[in-house]
């Protein structure tokens, strides 16, 4: 059978035919699916990958002597290669297979607390989603460092003059995500990298956002950590990975322990197995990892280039489409966004706006989406989020905008 | 009237609309008629954060019954708690403590009374409950 994914041209009814949950209703009214940002819907393909390892070579890995175990542990270090060679990293040992972006974030952050002093200070960046606070937050209360915030402009941009003089030889750590979750900024993450590097500072960037629009090649960024979600790119939930440059990783300490992370063990002293399987206490989510590869594999086949000018496309269209409702003010005008538009209809409630799209079978995201630092800078209790995947139309959009319209009459 | 009589009355009331948007029509004009709640209760202390919607409520015990108000910053909360009002205030504090609320179920507005929701509304029915155990303590 001939997929979207093997066709040289981008088809979007095509590709919708992957993904079947697009085909249900919401209130008796068809789907449309725009909360992209917090989770990506899955294609069949991914599913198969899911069925397939339950079906056919479900076991244990590593250390497994029977013909089941191997299968899985080849079909997971498969996949480890494969987001290896989707972030162009160096070695496959550098690619942690993780919960998540979260629990990435919570590695590098424990891992730190031997390494760093009082007079030590940690740069993190005012657009955070709020795992990307916390973790820092609580690694400054046990150390001692300081946390120091770059600021944001109107627009929703950071300050790259604050951030300038921010650094010094004091920072030791540079936090800052790729994209904003709340507002779609793409951050100068090249710059920020560089400037630090300059610093002596290490850098971790989350990727969560920018990943299921981009291709980052961390080798040529040449951050220190990189962390991301395999669900926001149409892989399952409980599964990402922290990349973390191979001297990085070597220096810091395990973060749990457990089977698999160990070389030898007795009651006197414990030598730890070396990269990746020092961050890889305890069964993995095994095929959580294979289905993220698959996942992977679904998104290439489309080509992010592709994926990427589609979804610019929409996000232009409905931009351009939203702005013309009166009284309509969007949060987070920057030239470089992802697909993702904040906004509010002056004196209404976004829970009232969201509340209401969806008895019209609108997915959309209210409230402060994890980021309230972003919200009190606005000064608004939230935003009302739409957020786009290349599987979203433009017709998709058209229903979004008489939605909105809609709400807004039943509403003033 | 009980509080059994208004959610029967209620009932009565939403089944005459066709669909969703009468329905939710309803709820917010009700939401903008509701009275605001005083400006000085309108406090921290009277507060419920809901991660989506905040609601304030104030209690006062006249005679041996209790009015409630309250407000919220979002209008289809404030058409709710206007029609959960409706049921609970100048209602004895033992009457209160000894209803439910499974009519909100019936009009099809079960939704919003989810705990996953944290529009600050089942929060909100606990505090009015709170409040009913806490003036009948008084009256006894």
């Amino acid at each position: 059978m001939k997929t979207a994914a093997t066709l040289g041209h981008f088809n979007v009814e095509l590709v919708r035919k992957d993904f079947p949950i697009l085909n249900r209703e919401v209130n008796g009214k068809p789907l449309v699916y725009l909360d992209n940002a917090a989770t990506s819907q899955t294609p069949t393909q991914v599913m198969n990958a899911i069925v397939d390892y339950y079906s056919n070579y479900n076991a244990n890995i590593h250390r497994g002597v029977h013909s089941l175990s191997q299968e899985a542990t080849d079909a997971y270090e498969l996949a480890r290669q494969k987001i290896q060679a989707h972030f162009n990293a160096k070695h496959s040992h550098e690619i942690i297979l993780t919960s998540g972006t979260t629990h990435g974030i919570n590695l590098v952050a424990n891992g730190f607390t031997e390494l760093l002093s009082d007079q030590d200070e940690i740069l993190v960046s005012a657009l955070e989603h709020h795992s990307n606070i916390v973790p820092w937050q609580m690694l400054c209360e046990r150390t001692g460092s300081k946390l120091k915030v770059i600021p944001m402009t109107t627009s929703g941009e950071l300050d790259m003059a604050a951030f300038d003089e921010l650094l010094s030889s004091k920072t030791k750590l540079v936090f800052v995500n790729h994209i904003s979750n709340a507002l779609g900024t793409v951050n100068p993450i090249e710059y920020i990298i560089t400037k630090s590097h300059d610093f002596g500072a290490a850098v971790l960037v989350d990727g969560a956002q920018s990943c299921p629009h981009i291709k980052p090649d961390l080798v040529k960024l040449d951050v220190d950590f990189f962390v991301m979600s395999a669900h926001k790119v149409c892989g399952p939930t409980g599964v990402g990975i922290l990349y973390g440059k191979e001297e990085w990783l070597n220096k810091l300490p395990p973060y749990q322990g457990g089977g698999e992370m160990i070389a030898e063990v007795t009651f006197e002293k414990t030598t730890y197995a070396g990269l990746p399987h020092k961050f890889e206490a305890g069964t993995p989510n095994i095929c959580g990892g294979i289905a993220f590869g698959a996942a992977l594999d679904y998104m290439n086949n489309l080509g992010f280039e592709t994926i990427n000018a589609y979804e610019q496309s929409l996000l232009n269209y409905a931009t351009e489409e939203l702005s013309k409702i009166d009284g309509l003010v969007i949060y987070g005008t920057s030239e470089h966004k992802a697909p993702v538009i904040s906004f509010n209809i002056e004196g209404i409630h976004p829970y009232d706006i969201g509340t209401l799209l969806d008895k019209m079978g609108i997915a959309v995201r209210t409230g402060h989406h994890c980021a309230q630092p972003i919200m009190s800078f606005f000064d608004i209790a939230g935003t009302v989020r739409a957020s786009f995947a290349f599987y979203n139309t433009k017709q998709e959009v058209d229903v979004l905008v008489s939605g909105v319209k809609k709400a807004k009459m039943m509403l003033s | 009237m009980s509080i059994k009589e208004i959610q029967e009355e209620i009932i009565d009331e939403f089944s005459m609309f066709d669909d969703w948007e009468e329905r939710y029509q309803y709820m917010i004009d009700l939401g903008k008629s509701l009275p605001l709640i005083k400006e000085e209760f309108k406090v921290d202390e009277n507060l419920i954060k809901g991660c989506q919607s905040k609601v304030w409520v104030h209690a006062d015990l006249e005679g041996d019954a209790i009015a409630f108000t309250a407000d919220s910053d979002a209008i289809i909360t404030k058409g709710i708690i206007a029609i959960l009002l409706r049921v609970f205030t100048n209602q004895k504090p033992q009457d209160i403590i000894d209803a439910d609320t499974n009519f909100i179920d019936e009009i099809g507005l079960k939704e919003h009374l989810s705990p996953t929701r944290a529009n600050g509304l089942v929060s909100m029915i606990k505090q009015l409950k709170l409040y009913a155990i806490a003036y009948q303590t008084q009256l006894n």
